[in-house]
């Protein structure tokens, strides 16, 4: 521990931290641009500077290491002058065009230059102008206004993993640029977009949508994936018009992936937002009491047996509880499933398919094995987290598919479920990596449960791990890489049946009633079965559908999500459902009534509570019943990742323009000497 | 001195001759293992030699993928130093001195002359594109101004039409011979020298 003096007050900081966060911690703001506390120390923008006792010049306050006894005085009129002199220079070239920038209102630069700097330039020589840079379809560049901070470029070089931002020339000619103006490619560019001081980097999708003081700031989760990004949403009246980041250091720090940010237009494009009836191949627009009385005589005309849904991979967890309830209680069935695919899941423990490790236990791993999975597409901030990781401590990374650029070196295997059975009977190197490994993470995609020997490798892995006392009071390296945001939810819920395969029941035209709440993934052949879809996007699952039911999208309704890690977090309503459409729950609490004339809840607390008390019975119980986990055979078989779309990976994000575009301009992906 | 830009007729293909490869292998090797990246700002003026005083993008993608470092990087060193020529220069690249003591002593003759036997702009091929010239700032030789740099060499002590001479026989493919124009050895006074009479080759 250090200590020492900001402006007479007496500070104790570890030691290795520099004079600016001695500063932060004694209450003092330091104004700043380049600084940024995720990224390396660049130095260059001079605004952090102080007074430190015994030197004659202003230090940089961001780049000069705190020491023992130091003086730091930040309110003298020396600090003033050297600010006041640097916000001249950084404000010679940059354009006065606040009124037309898009940063205007939400500036670095604008409200420090209101705060420390001088009201005029004594710079009459002709501004400097840059011209403009392509970075690809989520970035605008306005080079002009760069004030060369480079947090952009340490950002893509340091956390992305893709050096492909740079400084070019040198002294007033110095532009920044991606090589050659190629568009960056990373999933989490756009991120660029909030640590640019300035409005160089602006959203090129909201390009003078609105100032930021006009929409309604919401605080809440991002459902683009299972690692439940926190994120705040904005919204003008009716209209999602940007997601940004939230800092949460337990999931996504400060980042969100490009997906996260802007598949959020797709809100507004192909939403159902009345109840449709379809009449001899036509969709026409029915009342809610039509439907429902529609529904109703359906349901009561086919047998119990032939009845049964599927949730989707968007929805809420109260949407997902009472859906179950409405086929437990209303349908007296419970031919229900929220997977779209032959997938394994084991749950009669909780830690069968949850993200065992946590997001944060990466950092503290030494062994990284991913076994059928592609954390870059199928979780984003996750797969930041493993390059920190990586970064840090140069974590070893194995993975048994060679899934191309991880933006981190690892090691490829074969793909065969041979080696895995290898590893795992303890055969060979890696096995021996796996036992000294304090805190080996295996991670397992869901690739691999979706294979035929899913069951037999799984618990050939988890038996390893526990018989290698790889488990203990403080580490889980069992780890399931879910790719949906409701994915453990549901299986929290026990939205899954493991007793009849229902999957293949429908694809063999068994059921009469098909019942889709939110469900778009589900692959057969429709023969006369009464499709009901209720969901907030017209996509495949509406196509196919004979009665649709107009829901929310997540940002249109609270609703609870349960991350991979198993962390539960709720969503809240930025918005309002459009048109007709109601909230989820709401819709199927509606139906109960029409059919039984009793709601299934009074109102959402009622819900809430019923679904927690619910939640927490069956993981008391799951740690009673422990079965004993049989093994059957093991087949030989390829592990092939099959990824969804990166880019069109739910219904919301297939709604997205803004997503087509980022497609279409990683189509021809050529290399950038980034790879290997 | 504006951002120089690559230029925009560039060749397909670049690899290192095998003189080249040799010195370029020999300059990595000074350097620590996974520290090869170092070696950067020689193996970009190795390129640059080898191919006619210019460095192509296909250039510097082939010392990245031999330094196993980003293309960016090594583009970001590519376009700082002013040594570095992002275009075609032709084969003899001319260099004016045009700093004060050169000025002087009448550079702006050789300029004079660089217009009219080379090309009438700066940073532009003569018309058979085997030279073109440059102002540059001081290049040291003051003693011996005006002077000029063709490729390696130093031209000193000269006037409009020893330059002339020397651009006629460049432009003829022939090397001039380098050192003063007056006849001097090196840089000693122009009377002959007057001190370290006793030592030969000081």
């Amino acid at each position: 521990m250090l200590k020492l003096k900001v402006n007479d007050i007496e500070v104790e900081i570890d030691e290795g931290l520099t004079v600016l966060q001695a500063c932060e911690k004694a209450g003092v703001e330091i104004p700043r641009f380049c600084y940024h506390e995720k990224l390396s120390i660049a130095g260059n923008c001079r605004m952090c500077l102080v007074e430190m006792e015994k030197s004659p010049k202003p230090v940089a306050s961001c780049a000069m290491p705190a020491a023992e006894g130091m003086n730091i005085k930040t309110n003298t009129p020396f600090v003033e002058k050297a600010r006041k002199g640097v916000m001249e220079f950084l404000l010679a070239n940059h354009p006065l065009d606040c009124p037309v920038c898009d940063q205007g209102g939400e500036c670095d630069l604008q409200d420090q230059s209101m705060f420390y700097g001088v009201d005029k330039s004594r710079f009459k020589e002709n501004k400097r102008a840059v011209p403009e840079k392509y970075m690809g379809p989520l970035i605008k560049t306005q080079m002009t206004r760069c004030i060369h901070c480079t947090r952009c470029v340490r950002f893509a070089t340091e956390i992305a993993g893709v050096s492909e931002i740079g400084a070019i020339g040198r002294g007033e000619d110095m532009q920044i640029t991606t090589y050659l103006e190629e568009a960056m490619q990373s999933e989490l560019s756009a991120n660029v977009i909030d640590l640019c001081p300035v409005g160089a980097l602006t959203s090129k999708p909201y390009v003078f949508e609105a100032r930021p003081w006009e929409l309604k700031k919401t605080e809440t989760i991002d459902v683009m994936d299972a690692v439940g990004s926190n994120v705040r949403v904005d919204t003008y009246e009716w209209e999602v018009k940007r997601v940004l980041p939230l800092i949460n250091e337990d999931i996504n720090e400060e980042w969100i992936s490009d997906k996260t940010r802007y598949a959020c237009d797709g809100l507004l494009n192909q939403r159902l937002d009345t109840p449709y009836i379809k009449y001899n191949d036509k969709f026409e627009k029915a009342s809610w009491d039509e439907v429902f009385k529609i529904i109703k005589s359906k349901f009561e005309n086919a047998s119990k047996d032939k009845i049964c849904g599927f949730v989707g991979d968007l929805t809420n967890m109260e949407t997902g509880y009472i859906f179950k309830e409405f086929f437990d209680r209303t349908l007296n069935n419970s031919n229900y499933d929220s997977r779209s695919d032959n997938r394994f899941v084991d749950n009669s423990e909780r830690e069968n398919y949850i993200f065992n490790s946590t997001i944060n236990g990466i950092e503290d791993s030494d062994l990284i094995f991913l076994i059928g999975a592609n954390p870059r597409y199928e979780a984003t901030i996750l797969n930041a987290r493993i390059r920190k990781a990586y970064v840090n401590n140069k974590t070893k990374v194995i993975s048994l598919n060679d899934v191309g650029d991880l933006t981190y070196p690892y090691e490829k295997l074969d793909g065969q479920t041979q080696s895995i059975k290898t590893i795992f009977e303890g055969l060979n190197e890696i096995s021996k990596d796996i036992i000294s490994a304090n805190k080996p993470m295996i991670v397992i995609g869901e690739s691999l449960l979706k294979l035929n020997s899913a069951k037999h490798l799984f618990n050939l892995i988890k038996n390893f791990l526990k018989k290698n006392n790889k488990f203990t009071d403080n580490w889980n390296p069992l780890n399931i890489l879910s790719c949906d945001a409701a994915t453990v939810g549901n299986f929290d819920l026990g939205i899954l049946n493991n007793r009849i395969n229902l999957l293949e029941e429908l694809k063999s035209n068994k059921f009469e009633i098909v019942y889709l709440a939110g469900q778009d993934n589900l692959e057969f052949n429709k023969k006369d079965e009464f499709i009901i879809y209720q969901g907030s996007h017209g996509d495949k699952g509406a196509e196919i559908a004979d009665i649709i039911l107009p829901g929310s999208a997540y940002t249109e309704q609270d609703g609870y999500f349960t991350n991979l890690e198993g962390k539960i977090q709720k969503a809240h309503k930025a918005s309002y459902p459009p048109g007709e459409a109601k909230e989820d729950w709401q819709i199927i609490n509606e139906l109960a009534e029409v059919m039984n004339s009793r709601k299934l809840f009074n109102n959402k607390e009622e819900l809430e509570s019923s679904m927690f008390n619910y939640i927490k019975l069956q993981q008391e119980n799951k740690s009673l019943n422990h079965e004993e986990i049989e093994t059957p055979n093991l087949q030989n078989e390829k592990l092939n990742i099959k990824l969804k779309d990166y880019y069109f990976s739910n219904v919301i994000a297939k709604s997205s323009k803004t997503m087509i575009e980022c497609n279409n301009s990683k189509l021809n992906l050529k290399s950038t000497g980034t790879e290997g | 001195m504006s951002l120089r830009r690559p230029a925009k007729n560039q060749p397909e293909t670049f690899e290192f001759n095998s003189s080249s490869l040799e010195e370029a292998n020999k300059i990595v090797s000074k350097y620590p293992e996974g520290k090869q990246q170092s070696a950067v700002m020689a193996l970009l003026y190795i390129a640059q030699k080898q191919n006619d005083n210019w460095i192509p993008l296909v250039a510097m993608k082939y010392i990245a993928k031999l330094l196993d470092m980003p293309y960016i990087k090594v583009y970001e060193v590519a376009t700082f130093y002013s040594m570095y020529n992002l275009s075609p220069v032709g084969k003899y690249f001319i260099q004016v001195c045009t700093t004060t003591p050169c000025m002087i002593r009448g550079a702006n003759k050789l300029v004079e002359a660089c217009k009219e036997k080379i090309s009438e702009k700066e940073n532009e091929l003569s018309n058979d594109n085997s030279c073109s010239w440059m102002e540059v700032e001081c290049l040291g030789a003051c003693v011996n101004a005006p002077m000029l740099q063709i490729n390696d060499d130093y031209y000193e002590d000269l006037d409009k039409e020893k330059t002339i001479e020397i651009f006629e026989k460049i432009l003829k493919d022939e090397t001039p011979k380098p050192g003063s124009y007056r006849g001097r050895s090196n840089t000693e006074p122009e009377n002959n020298r007057k001190t370290l009479m006793d030592i030969k080759n000081a």
